[in-house]
């Protein structure tokens, strides 16, 4: 869908690429950080579709225990009823696709592919062709994913976090290579890919961002966005390549016959499990929550810069308290490592340990709440123009707030014993990933849309939009809270069967519609997303929003090499000219 | 002082220091693999097969990979990793062999 | 296109280094995460191991794991030596010392492959207990990077030495950045030799 507007402004290349290069090099194996950022964000917003439907059908089972699903039912069992054995696959791979195949390439890959060069005022990422491999490897990934439910024993059903022994011996195969086409072990293959991708993308976003600086953007001059970017590279870089030993490991047990995270004495199935024993399976969690806690603020560092420059742009004010805000991404990414545990108070680590973590799990909270403060200060007493992707961002800000709140009773041990494993989980993560990221991203859609097209997204599409997602989505996820706390359980295929469960019964009915009901509110954006691209309102300025990093001072769609007059940068991102007007880095003040 | 400006004289200085901590890798390596054949009890000979193995680990960094005179940027980036991977380390030992005080 | 990316052959003037320098050293710290985590695994499995299971000098063969730690400290040097040879514009001596690593990183690689064969002549495989699934999990990585190391130099003394006539200042940093990963991989064998083998 890109093509035609990206062939008219193909006239700027011919200075430096001498000749016009054939399709395939220019759209498919393309090294223009633009072209890829596009590849990652289409190719990521198929997944998150895809993984969100796979919800939408266990929706169906959790709303409507054991009753057929009516019309597609079909496809996917024999009486129309979603098996246990699919639920379990299904739910497994919501959780995987929607994080590691949909959100981190989206909010990384996509916005960090597009916008960092730009707003670093760089002509590409420093290293185009690592830049283009990542995101094959990143798509081979994805393949190996979609293919493990091709496998006889069906896609992984372990849960996203795949804890052994259960994952090691859920669906084993025979011998070798029975045993690696097996969902598990695929999930495992396609994790060593997608950490391989994001180690590549990670390594390029920091050295771009560090070492293509235009003159004059010194590090306190970077707009929000690309510290968060980068300080998201670094959580990439330092805490993936421990679940890679650690999916290594686990493949080595299914495949290889090892003991990595199998206990001695262990029985499977009335039947005493065929290997040498002596393995731990407490260390998978320990090295898997070293990478997944910083994961989450991998999921959210990014949506905090994107709503800090939709936030500036429409507040027209400087950001309050920039440098705080600074600050404080770079002390929560780096406590982001020493929480993890706070995932694991339940395998009985003492109460030193998880005193540690407690206090440490608290000590992060600040952090978090001081960036939501800045952007609350900045609100204040300003002007506000409600566009759509500052409608998306505001809403951003309290649905942030429920998702980090609810999380403080996690991380104290003694609610946490309570609530642990219950749908409140659920509801907690999904505030923070669904209406929190997933808004900011969507804001960060309709906000770049006309520095990438040239034209903007339909108003109108975009209220309907906004408005029917904030509704369903707080439909979807606020009954949860309640559900968790009343005592379900969170991987259960049908809770009817215990009488608390049935007691909860008719929240889950709430939810499911309102799943539903959010799937819809998606086809005006999908739609708007897809149209608007010919058919939108022509951008008439090269910044139309009237905003203030670099990445406005280029043409819309920028050219092949993003700049065609040298640019430089003169302040801060976000500060007013001597008359309290907003005025862009690269703008000097006459 | 930058790698890019050094001149042939300079360079031919740290050639001779390259052979000297080569020497002192090897003279380890022979060191390393004797204290083995003492079977020490647990303790020590861990203490020091690692003390070795450190001493060898920071000559080849310091010397083969530059960073006896490395910018800061690189020392930075180290120091975050070395602190990061103790963490990976130590806590999850920690709470596997820590007080196992429950309530 | 590449002359619209700065700092590929000279270091950028806040930073001191340049892109390749930072980008290598960056990956780098990635790889010590992936190897420290792996060597976490090691002490956290044996520390809670009521009964380690085997002991590496009483069961593997340590002359032949000297020899291969003398191999690879042998081949740290001449590829140092090669990026010294190009310091002094010297392209025929920085061939013979990455030649020299290369034959070094094979004869490693020759003698790793007698121990695989030899332990699974005895019957011994990953699966047999948890020391040999460390032993084989670490070394078999390691032995990845040893490959992958040889891939790049053999690229570098060949086809990638065209790069030296027209932009030697971007070669040579170029085997800078070899030599470094050359070197990691190296410390990576300077812990395991003893881990593995002598404790």
């Amino acid at each position: 869908m890109s093509h035609d507007s990206h062939n008219h402004s193909h006239g700027h290349d011919h200075s430096h690429g001498g000749h016009e290069l054939p399709f395939w090099r220019k759209y498919i194996f393309s090294t223009d950080h633009k072209v890829i950022g596009l590849q990652y964000g289409i190719t990521a917003v198929f997944f998150l579709l895809f993984g969100f439907s796979l919800m939408l059908l266990m929706r169906w089972q959790l709303a409507f225990p054991k009753q057929a699903i009516p019309l597609i039912g079909k496809l996917f069992t024999e009486d129309g009823v979603l098996s246990p054995e699919l639920y379990n696959q299904f739910g497994a791979m919501h959780g995987t696709i929607m994080v590691f195949l949909g959100v981190v390439p989206l909010a990384v890959g996509a916005f960090g592919n597009y916008l960092v060069p730009l707003q670093v005022g760089a002509h590409d990422m420093a290293f185009p062709k690592l830049n283009m491999m990542s995101y094959w490897v990143y798509f081979v990934g994805g393949i190996v994913m979609l293919l493990s439910f091709m496998t006889p024993t069906g896609a992984a059903a372990s849960g996203w976090t795949s804890y052994p022994p259960l994952s090691v011996v859920n669906g084993p195969g025979e011998g070798f290579w029975g045993g690696l086409f097996t969902g598990q072990s695929m999930w495992l293959l396609g994790m060593v890919f997608l950490i391989t991708s994001s180690l590549l993308g990670s390594v390029n976003t920091i050295v771009t961002a560090i070492q293509l600086r235009v003159k004059g953007l010194s590090f306190m001059r970077w707009p929000v966005l690309v510290w968060a970017q980068v300080t998201t590279a670094f959580l990439l870089l330092l805490a993936f390549p421990p679940l890679e030993a650690a999916g290594i490991m686990q493949l080595m047990d299914r495949v290889g016959g090892t003991s990595f995270f199998m206990p001695s004495g262990l029985v499977v199935s009335g039947e005493a499990w065929k290997a040498s024993g002596g393995g731990n399976p407490i260390l998978w969690q320990h090295l898997f929550w070293f990478l997944a806690h910083p994961e989450v603020y991998v999921l959210i560092l990014p949506a905090v810069g994107i709503v800090g420059e939709i936030i500036a742009v429409n507040t027209k004010k400087p950001l309050y308290g920039y440098k705080t805000l600074v600050y404080s991404m770079l002390f929560l990414g780096f406590m982001s490592f020493i929480v993890w545990a706070h995932h694991m108070f339940m395998t009985g680590m003492g109460v030193t340990m998880s005193t540690f973590f407690q206090a440490t799990t608290m000590i992060i909270s600040v952090p978090s709440v001081i960036i939501l403060t800045t952007y609350l200060l900045t609100l204040w007493g300003a002007s506000i123009r409600y566009t759509v992707p500052m409608l998306f961002a505001t809403a951003f800000l309290p649905m942030f707030a429920i998702g980090g709140l609810t999380g403080l009773p996690l991380g104290l041990t003694a609610s946490d014993i309570h609530l642990h494993d219950t749908y409140y989980v659920i509801g907690h993560f999904h505030y923070v990933v669904a209406p929190g990221t997933l808004f900011a991203l969507m804001a960060g859609v309709y906000h770049w849309y006309p520095k990438i097209s040239g034209r903007f997204m339909s108003d109108t599409l975009g209220k309907i939009h906004f408005w029917l997602s904030v509704i369903a989505i707080n439909g979807v996820f606020m009954p949860m809270f309640f559900m968790g706390m009343a005592g379900v359980s969170r991987r259960l295929y049908d809770q009817t069967v215990y009488a608390h469960g049935l007691a909860a019964q008719p929240l889950n009915v709430i939810m499911s519609v309102s799943a539903w009901i959010l799937a819809i509110a998606q086809l005006p954006f999908l739609y708007n997303m897809a149209t608007s691209w010919k058919w939108g309102k022509k951008a008439e300025s090269n910044n139309p929003w009237g905003a203030t990093t670099l990445e406005w001072a280029a043409s819309s769609p920028p050219p092949h090499e993003n700049f065609t007059t040298p640019v430089e940068v003169y302040r801060a991102p976000y500060e007013y000219s001597s008359n309290k007007k907003l005025l862009p880095q690269f703008v000097q003040e006459a | 002082m930058g790698h890019g400006e050094m001149t042939v004289e300079e360079v031919k200085k740290h050639v001779r220091k390259y052979y000297v901590v080569f020497g002192a890798l090897l003279g380890l390596t022979i060191v390393t693999v004797a204290i083995s054949y003492l079977h020490l009890p647990i303790f020590q000979a861990v203490l020091l097969a690692m003390a070795v193995a450190s001493m060898k680990g920071g000559l080849v960094a310091a010397y083969f990979m530059h960073l006896m005179d490395e910018k800061k940027i690189i020392y930075s980036l180290l120091w975050l990793t070395v602190i990061l991977f103790g963490f990976c380390m130590l806590i999850p030992l920690f709470t596997l062999h820590g007080p196992q005080t429950t309530y | 296109m590449s002359a619209l990316i700065p700092y590929i052959d000279e270091p950028h003037p806040v930073t001191g280094v340049t892109n390749a320098k930072l980008g290598m050293w960056l990956f780098l710290a990635s790889e010590v995460m992936l190897f420290g985590a792996l060597f976490s695994t090691l002490i956290i499995m044996r520390t809670s191991a009521t009964d380690w299971p085997a002991h590496g000098s009483d069961v593997l063969n340590v002359p032949l794991a000297t020899l291969n730690t003398v191999f690879l400290i042998t081949s740290s040097v001449t590829i140092v030596l090669s990026w010294a040879a190009l310091k002094m514009k010297d392209l025929k001596k920085f061939k013979f010392n990455m030649g020299l690593t290369i034959l070094l990183s094979f004869g490693f690689l020759v003698i790793k492959y007698i121990e695989y064969t030899s332990k699974f002549h005895h019957g011994h495989f990953p699966s047999t207990s948890t020391f040999y699934a460390v032993y084989f999990t670490l070394t078999g990585l390691h032995g990845l990077h040893v490959i992958g190391g040889i891939i790049t130099n053999l690229y570098l003394i060949g086809p990638g030495s065209k790069m030296w006539e027209k932009e030697p200042e971007r070669f040579t940093g170029r085997i800078e950045c070899a030599g470094l990963y050359w070197h990691f991989v190296d410390l990576v064998w300077i812990f395991l030799f003893p881990a593995l083998y002598l404790l």
